[in-house]
């Protein structure tokens, strides 16, 4: 993928099952956001192709199959209203009855009071869990995660992980998880990657990944000791 | 965005005179004729705070609008819905603009009474005849009638305050 000429992502093959919960590490400006905003097909990569379930992923896809993929971005930017509606957005797109299902959500995320506030009021923590809910609502068969628990404090980090896993536990969902926090990777994902400077270093089964990774700049990355 | 008015009217005025392009509408001193004119005077105004308050949405909420599923007309809906507060301050200039409007109107109009007289153009008459307690009168009614779209249109955005 290029930018004005400058290549920010250069991965030549990854392949991700049905069903499965990937991690991907990497230092700020390793190519991460880029690689999931391909993998929902909201850009077209300049080179090479993106497959979802062996269709390419472009235009040519039925937006009903588009609609399949969810992501919740690292800095959630809301529609100016309330949390309600900004959570009902998503299923009012897809011509979807308004149920109580946005209540079960909101009430998980213990943020039911906020039912009826306007979002600009809304804390850090509490815009990323209206994020969280107003993408799960749609029940994404691939759900993309960026950074989704990045500013949240311990509680709540552990609060939106058990939602993730219950998530991914009940409608087994293809994740792709995007985080800094690798304890957060290896605490969920099935199977890590590695992205430096746009390129896929390696990717394992999480155990593997993190006890035996065969590549030197991993484990200099897992101990801190990467310098990029 | 600022057009001036009279040359508006003037050029309207030159328009749809019998000897102008579109004399054969036979619109000159009628209600169209004004409408006309005030429309090419709110037209640019409306549409440039439009414009404004819609260029201002940060392109991320665009693309994660379109993440949730939005079609492109979807996507436009929700952008204008976010944007309502510049919309209704965009629709409440041109209002403001339309009712207070004197020059245009009276050039394209002729102020004639029961056709095309209206209260700014009521005013300026009552005024040079003297008749201070009507035209008075009548500018309560004009700013009564603003106030009133205003705390209409002000119904249409959400209270923000709890």
């Amino acid at each position: 993928m290029e930018y004005s000429g400058r290549r920010v992502l250069d991965v030549p093959r990854l392949e991700i099952s049905a069903g499965e919960f990937f991690g991907l590490l990497g230092p700020n400006g390793s190519g991460k956001s880029t690689l999931l905003r391909l993998l929902h097909g909201l850009e077209m990569p300049s080179s090479g192709s993106i497959e979802l379930d062996s269709r390419p992923l472009d235009e040519r896809l039925p937006l009903a199959e588009r609609r399949k993929i969810g992501m919740v971005f690292q800095r959630p930017e809301l529609i100016y209203g309330t949390v309600f509606e900004n959570i009902a957005l998503g299923m009012k797109f897809r011509g979807w009855k308004i149920d109580g299902r946005i209540e079960a959500l909101l009430d998980r995320l213990e943020i039911l009071h906020l039912r009826e506030s306007f979002v600009h009021r809304l804390s850090g923590g509490e815009l990323q869990r209206v994020a969280l809910a107003r993408t799960l609502v749609c029940e994404p068969q691939v759900l993309l995660l960026d950074e989704p628990t990045a500013n949240l404090d311990p509680y709540q980090v552990g609060l939106i992980e058990s939602i993730l896993v219950e998530f991914h536990q009940r409608h087994r969902p293809t994740v792709v998880l995007v985080s800094h926090n690798i304890h957060q990777a290896r605490r969920l994902a099935e199977r890590v990657g590695l992205l430096l400077a746009g390129h896929l270093i390696e990717a394992a089964e999480t155990d593997r990944f993190f006890e035996h990774a065969r590549d030197g700049r991993v484990r200099a990355f897992l101990a801190g000791e990467l310098i990029y | 965005m600022g057009l001036p008015p009279v040359f508006v009217g003037l050029v309207v005025y030159l328009l749809l005179s019998r000897s102008g392009p579109l004399g054969v509408l036979d619109t000159l001193f009628t209600p169209t004729a004004m409408i006309a004119a005030e429309t090419i005077l709110a037209f640019p105004l409306a549409a440039g705070l439009t414009s404004s308050a819609v260029r201002s949405v940060p392109p991320a909420l665009v693309l994660q609008v379109r993440s949730l599923g939005a079609t492109a007309w979807q996507t436009r809906a929700a952008i204008l819905k976010h944007s309502r507060r510049g919309v209704i301050a965009a629709v409440l200039a041109a209002y403001g603009r339309i009712v207070a409007e004197v020059g245009a109107v009276l050039l394209v109009g002729g102020n004639i009474a029961g056709k095309t007289r209206v209260l700014s153009t009521a005013i300026i008459l009552e005024t040079r005849r003297g008749e201070f307690d009507l035209a008075l009168g009548l500018g309560l009614v004009l700013l009564s009638l603003a106030f009133l779209a205003n705390a209409l249109l002000l119904r249409l955005e959400p209270k923000i305050y709890r």
